[in-house]
């Protein structure tokens, strides 16, 4: 008889925090699981049993409908049962501390929090404090893994490949979990970022994550596969002189003058909700470029990958017990 | 009673010894210091292969009571110290209420005489409630015992209030610490501005917001002629900045704490809260020039800042967490490990920073060995190693950035005014 050879799982993680913590094989899973699950998507039947019979509570102390949604679409299609927590605010000194919400959730037998939290950490803590999987739906200005993979996801189903694309990143990169999400994933995977804000926006050490920095729209755009563009918000409470949105516009927005000055025929993202003449114009948004509607749809296969291989490990976790 | 430690390797720097020595302690004093002496002790500690050194003074430690006996007592504290080779503690005055009158100093004097393991000396607030608003009664204060005045914890940022503070302070011959933070500067920041910031996505804390403080008040110094200390020096430019201003002959001293000569900004990656600590644990080139800082002698004194913060104050959302590490149990082997054992100071180097420095500072007579001295006095066994495990903390809150981590030398036994209070039959 040959020797038993033990396989290495394919998939160890018991939560998805961050693209920071993955390997590029872990990535490459993800994203290979999504072209099967982005096929189901245009069927007519569009649900499979994969996640049968368990239950994934979607916790979000931020409003962030679109998010939300496409997790319980993805959680839906894979035959999960979606439970919808909203709080709108999560202070310290009232109400239940996030860990014991979680230590709940998890009292209540789900399988699998998402979670969306505007500290940054929340859900790294989370993760620590539960024995279910913990699901990074954005944590203030950290990552928002699931938008950094769908974001790549997409990028490889428009090129067939990740490594050796020029890959811009302009808007407030400094306050942006999105930004650092696709730098750690498309690093990994060898593109190259470049990172374009005015300089109040650049966070201070970014090239130590492996990215180009400028300050010039043109540049950016110039030897670019894609540009993703990042939603401004101009309400921060920042003391410091933040730009002011015409400004702005005029400075870093993407439109269409610009885009007939670059090389290469550029691929326009945004993680959504655009704010149509404040860093993108309607022009560019709804033009042949733009693949934001596209983003949205591959949302939903990247998360059910995330929450089909997520859900494995659990399983094989307790297989794993119940024979020893 | 008689209590002689035989054949330890006794550092004092103050009397020059740096060899093996036997001690004699009769009743609460020094009485000999001697190679091989003889009489018959009640107590004969073999100190064969250990260091035998003066009591620590660790002029920088929150005790928390009045107020917060949930983090800590007087006595929960005291003993933490006593387990850590400290004898001597300088308390801070952020208590509840602060420590800022005759009232509140009186009250804080009855616990611990009532209550403490070790001596513990007052400091006393520069402003009524740590507020900056009002100066407190300084002669009052001195008057009643308190050995130094600081609103630690804050900085005083009216300027001219800070200056008549230095100036009654050396009027009264009062030694002003001071916690040099720039509110504004530093932002609302959480974690070191750079690496730690950029990567965690929190909110940064300059080098400025510190060093630009320190500027200021060395500024005052000068102006006034006050002696002035710096609390928890962290970074690079704070070193320069008193390097030459002792050049210049400011009446400037300094300190700096374990966690910033042994962590970086790095062991924050994980958002693990017992490293969010004020000032942040900065960059690796900020651990060296602390380390330097240490070596050529301008950071004077090495003190732990014990923080001590209950787990519902911790275990919540970085940001929201409270600032600090415990450090009483864990200062002389975190000394020990990342200063002596890597040969960056001698062991009377780091008694210096660690005993005779703080205690000539505060203006006491501690931090030595000298015949008729009380005999605040540890036996230290250098070459033992352990790891730091959250169980075994004496202190009543756990939050320490020192947990997991495996250091060398450890207390053996804690000999306070000639009595043993850990370690060795003590218990
Ligand atoms: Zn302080
Ligand atoms: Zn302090």
């Amino acid at each position: 008889m040959p020797k038993q050879t033990k396989k290495k799982p394919k998939w160890i993680h018991k939560d998805l925090l961050g693209l920071e913590y993955l390997s590029n094989e872990d990535i490459i899973l993800l994203l290979d699981t999504a072209d099967s699950f982005r096929e189901i998507l245009d069927r007519t039947i569009k649900k499979v049993p994969a996640l049968r019979g368990k239950t994934v509570v979607n916790l979000f102390y931020e409003p962030s409908t679109r998010t939300r949604v496409s997790f319980e679409i993805a959680a839906k299609r894979l035959s999960a049962d979606v439970i919808n927590i909203a709080t709108e605010t999560s202070s310290v000194k009232k109400g239940e501390t996030l860990n014991d919400t979680g230590r709940n959730i998890e009292a209540l037998k789900a399988d699998i929090i998402i979670v969306r939290h505007n500290c940054s950490g929340a859900a790294t803590m989370l993760a620590r404090n539960v024995n279910i999987s913990v699901v990074n739906a954005g944590d203030g200005w950290h990552e928002h893994p699931t938008q950094g993979l769908l974001d790549i996801f997409t990028l490889r189903k428009k090129f067939g490949h990740i490594e050796g694309l020029n890959v811009s990143i302009v808007g407030d990169i400094a306050h942006s979990r999105v930004a650092r999400s696709n730098i750690w994933g498309l690093t990994k995977l060898g593109a190259k970022v470049t990172v374009c804000a005015p300089d109040i926006l650049i966070p201070p050490g970014i090239e130590q994550m492996g990215v180009s920095v400028t300050n010039d729209i043109d540049e950016a755009l110039y030897d670019a596969d894609a540009v993703n563009v990042l939603r401004m918000q101009f309400e921060r409470d920042e003391k410091a002189a933040f730009p002011k949105q015409l400004e702005y516009f005029k400075k870093f927005g993407i439109t269409e003058e610009r885009l007939k000055k670059t090389r290469k025929n550029i691929i326009v993202m945004h993680p959504g909700p655009i704010n149509r003449g404040i860093e993108i114009s309607s022009k560019v948004a709804d033009g042949a470029n733009s693949v934001i509607l596209e983003q949205v749809t591959n949302g939903i296969a990247v998360r059910m990958a995330v929450l089909f291989w997520l859900s494995q490990a659990m399983d094989k976790g307790n297989k794993h017990e119940a024979s020893d | 009673m008689k209590l002689l430690i035989k054949n330890g390797t006794v550092i004092d720097p103050v009397n020059k010894i740096e060899s093996a020595m036997d001690i004699l302690v009769e009743d609460n004093k020094i009485s000999n210091v001697a190679k091989g002496i003889k009489i018959d002790a009640d107590t004969i500690i073999d100190a064969t292969d250990m260091i035998v050194m003066p009591g620590i003074v660790d002029m920088h430690v929150h005790l928390r009571e009045p107020g917060r006996e949930d983090k800590e007592t007087i006595a929960s504290g005291t003993m933490a110290a006593a387990k850590g080779g400290v004898t001597t503690v300088l308390a801070m005055p952020n208590t509840t209420p602060a420590i800022d009158s005759k009232k509140n100093i009186q009250a804080v004097k009855e616990i611990i005489k009532s209550s403490a393991y070790i001596d513990v000396l007052i400091s006393g607030a520069i402003t009524k409630g740590r507020l900056g608003k009002e100066l407190c009664d300084i002669a009052e204060m001195k008057k009643e015992g308190v050995l130094a005045i600081t609103d630690d914890g804050a900085s005083v940022d009216d300027e001219k209030l800070m200056l008549t503070a230095f100036s009654m302070a050396k009027k009264d011959k009062m030694l002003v610490i001071c916690h040099c933070e720039d509110k504004d500067l530093a932002s609302q920041g959480v974690v070191n501005l750079g690496f730690a910031s950029t990567r965690l996505g929190l909110r940064g804390i300059s080098n400025e917001s510190e060093y630009k403080r320190i500027e200021r008040d060395i500024k005052l110094a000068k102006k006034t002629g006050a002696s002035i200390h710096i609390a928890h020096l962290s970074c690079r430019e704070s070193v320069d900045i008193i390097r030459k201003a002792k050049k210049n002959g400011v009446n400037v001293t300094a300190e700096t704490a374990p966690h910033y000569f042994t962590l970086n900004e790095e062991a924050v990656l994980d958002y693990n809260t017992n490293m969010k600590i004020n000032p942040p644990l900065r960059s690796k080139e900020d651990v060296e020039a602390i380390k330097q800082g240490l070596k050529d002698g301008t950071i004077d004194v090495i003190a732990s800042d014990h923080a001590p913060h209950t787990e519902n104050e911790k275990e919540i959302e970085f940001e929201y967490a409270e600032s600090g590490t415990i450090g009483l149990e864990t200062g002389l082997s975190a000394g020990i490990t990342a200063l002596v054992d890597t040969g960056l100071l001698t062991w009377s180097e780091l008694v210096r920073k660690m005993c005779s420095n703080p205690a000539k500072i505060l203006g006491i007579d501690k931090g030595a060995l000298g015949v008729g001295q009380e005999a605040d006095i540890i036996i230290v066994s250098p070459g033992k190693e352990w790891v730091v495990k959250k169980k075994n903390f004496i202190s009543r809150s756990r939050n320490s950035a020192f947990i997991d981590m495996k250091l060398k030398g450890a207390v053996d036994c804690t000999i306070y005014k000639g009595k043993i209070i850990y370690g060795n039959g003590a218990k």
